[in-house]
């Protein structure tokens, strides 16, 4: 008997097998499909039943909503259409009526906005997204921030329309106030550099902008064909509303949130006052107050656009919400921060834009978009006040006698345009958060 | 906090414009346009079609009195409001009339300051029920649940009603009009109650609209008309001589087809010259052209076709005049001399 390996062992396999598929149970759809949905009877159990809920819930909507209606004139000749094609449930034709989407798709969408002007809000619209893009998104060319400066005062002109020196004036006021800034910074210090460009600033928009805009606009009047406010409807208004509410909180959201945490006695106050003040009352007795009682308060005669004391009062809201998130922000932040920014010699801006922001704001990323979300969901309340948003023109529509008694559809179809702009921003804020890896 | 700014500095520009404070009549003039107000959409007196234009009976009341003072029916500016805005935009000279179906009451008309300058629909509370459930009176209602909109006059109508006679029934709230065809249509409720003419344009909704019965009893007065702030009675007798103007050409004849011929030269009938301008000086004793009867009554004719445009027997809305026919004709139309 040999102790030799090889006389005690009668194969030994000298090359590696080839490597094999996995067992199809194991990989692929199959494989996926046991570890996800049939891993163990009771997982399998939950599965069969969420299918079975999802075919039920699919079954009782689907044969509604695929409906030959689409070119129908109204809720009678839907229901003919109906009854031709055979299907009939237990309340008469039953199927979704989509000819009302087909006739008034575009008033939703634009309201009563002219229709051979419709490029006009489009237009505002895109270059706000290209202004948008190099704050949203690294990858973006830097040469966009110009459009980013310019669309406060080319978005509002190309909405509303008029002579082109108004915005050219109210931008000049900016100008002013920044070179003011600038200079006369070196002469009465930084906190008297900032009052001072914003006292100009403001006496130019007072008391000389409009009649210089008016002076020019008689020398060269250049100009667009002016939009009434009252023609501003349907998803049109909401975004507006949502975009200004939105562009403008976050700064405003940030001053009021440095304000509260601010030494400066009154300064805070104001900032408390102002954020407790608007968190304590819902955003409607807001718009009531918009719409209602600011008509009472103001001399008669006066005619303060219902567009602009909305924007107002729902970009206000926005505010102090925002305030608070971003607060909840710099509150995370370790102390260890501030008083690194101290020791490096920065002053308060300077640590607040180098060292501060950057990191409160990354931190607030989840809640500054859920604020975002909540005040675009909340711009359909301006229906109350008998602005014509989409949900306030549904109504309108449905007091059509061709319409009348339409309801799902029509919320159906304004419900869908909701969700892909909410949709949108939350992925937007997990891009971004995966981008920024806020892992403190 | 920029923009704000800016906006601001728009507040400030708007404010320095509007700056008047005569009469509204003198206000509407300079301004070339007519604000009115109108409801969001109730079928038949008030929506916006496909294009944008506002149609109905409530809008062509806006319409007469925009052609009459300014000549041209299209210098409107139509503010929707709701019913919790309307009394406040009118108050505040947000608008400068305000034609949303509301009822003339009398703490509307003194408490409130508003004057109503008429009526232009003669309307009641009735109630919608299905065929099935087998009633033939309001008064078989005992123990119904009965839906209806919550915070209206209707409310309040329906519970003095059923206490009246001595009856009970069980008031399921809902918020707008959809929601109650809703909620009858899926059994929710045996009865919605609401104004008349809305049941009607409401029946016409359902597939089966012969199913659905609207019972026999109006269980309260509800006079809609036009309505215009105290104090300012020239513009008041504006809006209301202009409706009068719409009701009085049906009553004499007037129609849209045979008002050129009747308009070209003095006829046989006085008061008709007189409404048209070809005698007396009534359109200057209210500031206006002498032809403004004319063009109130040119903008979409009297009040009879007006009416059976938008909601008469014709129409899907489809009311008969009953009340609103004219006093010669059994109903409640009475417009006073034009003398």
């Amino acid at each position: 008997m040999s102790n030799t390996h090889s006389d005690t062992v009668r194969f030994v396999r000298e090359t590696m097998l080839t490597e094999q598929a996995p067992p199809i149970t194991a990989a692929g759809p199959v494989g996926w499909a046991r570890a996800n949905l049939f891993d163990g009877w009771f997982n399998s159990a939950l599965t069969i039943i969420s299918l079975v809920l999802i075919y039920m819930v699919l079954a009782a909507i689907l044969p509604w909503v695929i409906s030959p209606t689409w070119n129908a004139g109204s809720l009678t000749e839907c229901r003919e259409i109906l009854v031709a094609a055979g299907s009939v449930g237990e309340h008469g034709a039953s199927g979704a009526c989509w000819g009302v989407i087909r006739e008034r798709w575009l008033q939703l969408l634009f309201g009563f906005y002219p229709s051979e002007l419709y490029w006009r809000p489009i237009l505002a619209f895109l270059l706000t997204g290209a202004a948008l893009a190099p704050v949203l998104f690294s990858g973006a060319s830097r040469k966009l921030f110009y459009v980013t400066a310019a669309i406060p005062f080319v978005m509002p002109w190309l909405l509303w329309g008029g002579t082109i020196w108004g915005p050219i004036s109210i931008a000049v006021g900016f100008v002013i106030g920044f070179f003011a800034n600038r200079y006369l910074s070196d002469v009465f210090g930084s906190l008297g550099g900032i009052i001072a460009g914003v006292a100009l600033a403001l006496i130019w928009w007072l008391f000389l902008s409009g009649s210089v805009a008016d002076v020019l606009s008689g020398i060269i009047p250049i100009g667009i064909e002016p939009v009434a406010s009252r023609d501003f409807g349907g998803f049109m208004l909401s975004i507006t509303i949502g975009l200004v509410a939105i562009g403008l909180s976050l700064p405003l959201g940030i001053v009021l949130a440095l304000g509260r945490q601010s030494d400066l006695l009154i300064v805070k106050a104001i900032c408390v006052g102002f954020i407790e003040f608007i968190r304590g009352v819902p955003l409607i007795t807001l718009l009531f107050v918009a719409s209602t009682l600011l008509n009472i308060f103001l001399p008669p005669g006066t005619n303060f656009d219902i567009i602009l004391r909305v924007l107002i009062m729902v970009t206000l809201f926005a505010a102090a919400y925002m305030a608070e998130v971003i607060r909840g922000g710099l509150a995370a932040l370790p102390r260890g921060q501030y008083e690194g920014a101290d020791s490096l010699g920065l002053d308060y801006w300077q640590s607040q834009r180098l060292i501060i922001m950057p990191q409160a704001l990354k931190i607030s990323i989840p809640g500054i978009v859920s604020t975002f979300i909540g005040v675009f969901k909340d711009t359909t309340l301006v229906s109350i006040i008998g602005l014509l948003d989409p949900l306030g023109l549904s109504n309108g529509i449905r007091a059509d006698t061709n319409w009348n008694g339409i309801v799902w559809e029509l919320y159906g179809f304004i419900a869908l345009l909701f969700f892909v702009f909410c949709f949108s921003m939350s992925r937007y804020s997990m891009y971004l958060e995966r981008k920024l890896k806020t892992t403190n | 906090m920029k923009n704000a700014i800016f906006f601001g500095a728009l507040t400030i520009a708007g404010l320095a414009a509007g700056a008047a404070a005569a009469g509204t009549l003198d206000d509407v003039k300079a301004r070339g346009k007519l604000n009115c107000g109108v409801s969001t959409g109730v079928a038949g007196f008030a929506q916006p079609d496909a294009n944008g234009e506002w149609q109905g009976f409530d809008v062509a009341v806006c319409r007469a009195v925009a052609a009459a003072v300014l000549g041209d029916a299209t210098a409107i500016e139509f503010v929707p409001t709701t019913g919790k805005t309307r009394f406040t935009a009118l108050a505040s000279g947000e608008i400068d009339m305000l034609a949303r179906n509301t009822t003339w009451t009398f703490s509307r008309d003194v408490d409130l300051k508003f004057e109503f300058v008429g009526v232009n629909y003669y309307d009641g509370q009735g109630f919608l029920a299905p065929k099935e459930l087998g009633v033939t009176s309001a008064k078989d209602l005992d123990g119904a649940t009965i839906c209806i909109q919550t915070g209206t006059t209707t409310e309040l109508n329906l519970a003095d009603y059923f206490r009246v006679n001595n009856i009970a029934y069980e008031p399921v709230p809902i918020e707008t009009n959809a929601e109650a065809l809703q909620q009858l249509g899926a059994g929710a409720c045996d009865s919605y109650t609401t104004d008349a003419s809305g049941l009607a344009a409401s029946r016409a909704t359902f597939e089966n609209s012969a199913d659905w019965v609207i019972l026999p009893e109006i269980i309260s007065k509800e006079p809609l008309g036009p309505l215009v702030r105290h104090g300012d009675s020239e513009w008041g007798d504006v809006v209301r001589w202009t409706l009068n103007a719409l009701i009085a050409a049906e009553e004499l004849g007037v129609t849209s087809a045979n008002m050129a011929d009747l308009a070209s030269a003095p006829g046989d009938n006085p008061e008709i010259n007189r409404m048209l301008g070809t005698e007396g000086t009534l359109g200057e004793m209210l500031g206006l052209d002498a032809d403004w009867a004319q063009k109130a009554i040119g903008v979409a004719g009297n009040y009879g076709e007006i009416f059976e445009k938008n909601i008469g027997e014709n129409t899907p809305i489809g009311l008969a005049r009953g009340l609103n026919a004219q006093w010669t004709e059994g109903g409640l139309l009475y417009a006073p001399p034009f003398r």
